[in-house]
């Protein structure tokens, strides 16, 4: 198993004319994903690069089946888009898009409740890097290359960060079952939480490693969430020591604005829930080895 | 992006909101002129900077004679003004508001908010106005009136009565401050508020409810779509390289340390700037050059870090995903030979395309200090920043 993908989910772009959603289909499809059709409004009927594109989520679903869609649509259409596929029945979504205003994503939360929770949209990003399930499939724009096949379940905000770590792990023959970017934005889709649950369910990954950021509530939420209901280990990892107070650094969500909200803080939290705190971000490859071992031996020992 | 007070002002009266009538001057002449204009015994005049306790910092002047307001214009414009809020720099003072003083008998705090756990609008509101929220809440925590507002539907007329009801004030009062919640809502709302501050909001003795001040910021993201706003933008609040970055579509916070950072990705650069701290030094900025790292923007982001005069020594940290290491590379040699590089400069690629990128720092004949690993290109900038320090100190 692994989270989210695997290489049987089917998948659609939205925005699969573009040229940047071309060249990432395509590398999608190099990695293992099976690409069903695609999405641009007023181009139905074409085929491009090798699948269908229909004008409508709703008739590419009706027309392929596809359960899972990634969408490349600029920031001022990005959450029309989301609706757009969550209405159409669409089970997870990938947002890419980075600059999304914020009381449009606000809309867009509200606008997914909507639906029970059985059929409800999973959303991941937006601003994200997407998802991995390395040798598996690929629902995002990230290096394949840098990734290994593994056990060990992978959250981050950040993109490159996220590279970061899987390069470390690759480095020391740690692999990943799944790598999840929830993406920098301050009102996002899923949270470190949402994926912890399923990284709990799922019997490839044996350990995960969390990285969040400055700002928000969501690492301190999950913190207290793995206390009460994970039984696998969890490293984790705050990006944002040396950002001042009340700047955004970069990410539309990471600003340090209320009590909590300090990588220092956040860091403590994790540590006061029992998570182990990864010492540095040179050391996220390390400190997953000692946890991963550590679980083992416990294991033969029991 | 933040806007000036009176900018405020005058978009919240648009939405109905009460506020003391007043002219923004850039002149001491023609803050005496707006004076005269707007009539009146008593004007504060106030310094018009992006950030607050102004007051306690001599920024808000209480004038009773035209020569009073002429005298506090030309004393406040021109100068920077350092509040609490601004750093030991303080802000340029361009402009002054002349205001008619109103004399009042209430303060209130008034605040909305895009609230990240709610993932909706809070509006907050308190008894106590003209002291910081953070105050109130340690002083009396129970003083705070909260409201979420469903995003659907807006801000409902009995929300904003419960509020007012609660404020504790008369009727009369109650349905002016309806107005005004209801008000600055929609301002709040359809202009893509992400903060505002209506603090204090004060009460007369005639029962109107007037917006004493007003800071307010907006949501970057939604910029395209809200033209007035972003022409109120104003360069000259922001430190300079910031805003030199934000012409080149570069994300560049400056900072106190000596070590200038480049880097792709916003959680990789603040990962690279606790590394530095880490080892023992500390960083000179943010620099997200995003993920199209073109040899265009690489020199760009070079300039704009070297600028900064603190800098002892550049680490460049690249982990290509979309982008690739040699196109990288080659921005970084084609920086090194157009701008003078006076510091050690230490570069860390990873990811796509990564020997070919090494090969042509290698190979260029250029003094680059190589490093393959985060921890490694952290440990080796800070020790050429060392090196740097005792060789200028000689």
């Amino acid at each position: 198993m692994s989270i989210l993908i695997d290489e049987k989910t089917p998948i659609l772009v939205q925005g699969l004319t573009s040229e940047k959603a071309t060249f990432h289909a395509t590398e999608m499809t190099a990695a293992g994903s099976k690409i069903v059709a695609g999405v641009t409004p007023g181009k139905g009927g074409r085929t491009h690069v090798g699948v269908p594109v229909f004008n409508t989520v709703k008739d590419a679903v009706k027309s392929t089946g596809a359960t899972a869609s990634i969408t490349f649509v600029a920031p001022a259409f990005a959450a029309d888009a989301i609706m757009e596929a969550a209405d159409a029945g669409i089970r997870l979504v990938c947002s890419i898009t980075d600059g999304i205003p914020a009381q449009d994503m606000m809309r867009v939360k509200r606008y997914l409740m909507r639906y029970p929770k059985e059929r409800r949209t999973m959303l991941v990003g937006p601003n994200c890097a997407g998802i991995i399930s390395p040798g598996k499939a690929m629902l995002g724009i990230m290096p394949p290359h840098i990734y290994m096949r593994g056990s060990v379940g992978l959250i981050t905000r950040s993109g490159t960060l996220g590279y970061e770590a899987a390069a470390q792990m690759k480095s020391l023959g740690i692999g990943i079952s799944t790598s999840v970017g929830i993406g920098g934005d301050p009102i996002n889709g899923s949270s470190f939480m949402d994926h912890l649950a399923l990284f709990a369910e799922d019997d490839e990954t044996e350990a995960v490693l969390m990285i969040g950021e400055i700002g928000g509530p969501q690492e301190a939420e999950a913190a207290a969430w793995i206390k009460d209901n994970m039984t696998k280990p969890v490293v984790g990892f705050v990006a944002g020591l040396t950002a001042p107070k009340g700047r955004r650094m970069g990410h539309a969500g990471a600003i340090i604005s209320a009590a909590g909200d300090s990588a220092a803080e956040k860091a403590e939290i994790m540590r006061s829930y029992g998570l182990t705190v990864a010492p540095s971000p040179s050391e996220f490859g390390a400190t997953i080895a000692q946890v991963l071992a550590k679980s083992q031996s416990r294991r033969i020992s029991a | 992006m933040h806007i000036h007070e009176y900018q405020a002002k005058q978009l919240l009266a648009q939405f109905g909101v009460a506020v003391p009538a007043g002219a923004v001057a850039r002149t001491a002449e023609e803050a005496a002129y707006m004076a005269i204009e707007l009539g009146g015994a008593h004007w504060a005049v106030k310094a018009q900077i992006h950030a607050g306790a102004r007051g306690k910092a001599g920024g808000i002047r209480i004038c009773t004679r035209y020569k009073e307001v002429r005298q506090a214009a030309d004393d406040l414009l021109g100068k920077r003004l350092v509040t609490r809020q601004t750093g030991p720099e303080g802000q340029p003072v361009q402009r002054v508001y002349i205001e008619v003083a109103a004399s009042f008998d209430r303060e209130l705090y008034l605040g909305y908010v895009l609230d990240r756990k709610a993932e909706r609008i809070r509006v907050i509101a308190s008894r106590y106005g003209g002291m910081e929220i953070e105050e109130i809440v340690k002083t009396d925590p129970n003083a705070i009136i909260q409201v979420i507002v469903e995003p659907a539907v807006g801000l409902q007329a009995f929300q904003a009565r419960e509020i007012a009801f609660e404020l504790g004030l008369n009727s009369k009062q109650v349905a002016r401050a309806v107005t005004t919640i209801l008000g600055a809502y929609r301002a709040f709302r359809d202009c893509d508020g992400s903060m505002l501050e209506i603090n204090p909001l004060v009460v007369t003795s005639d029962d109107r409810v007037l917006a004493l001040d007003a800071k307010m910021s907006f949501d970057d993201n939604a910029l395209f779509r809200r033209h007035n706003i972003a022409a109120m933008y104003d360069a000259s609040q922001q430190d300079p390289r910031e805003a030199q970055a934000a012409e080149h579509n570069l994300n560049y916070i400056g900072l106190d340390g000596e070590i200038g950072c480049i880097v792709n990705g916003a959680g990789l650069a603040m990962a690279t700037m606790d590394m530095i701290k880490l080892a023992g030094s500390s960083p000179a900025n943010f620099l997200d050059v995003g993920g199209g790292a073109s040899p265009e923007r690489v020199a760009t982001a070079f300039r704009l870090v070297l600028s900064d005069d603190k800098v002892r020594s550049v680490l460049v940290n690249i982990f290509a995903g979309i982008n690739r290491c040699d196109w990288v590379a080659q921005g970084v040699v084609q920086a090194c030979k157009e701008t003078t590089i006076n510091v050690p400069l230490v570069v860390r690629l990873a990811g796509t395309n990564v020997e070919a990128g090494r090969k042509i720092i290698k190979e260029s004949g250029i003094p680059i200090i190589s490093a393959e690993t985060l921890g490694e290109a952290a440990a080796k900038a800070v020790a050429a920043c060392r090196e740097q320090k005792a060789s200028l100190a000689h």
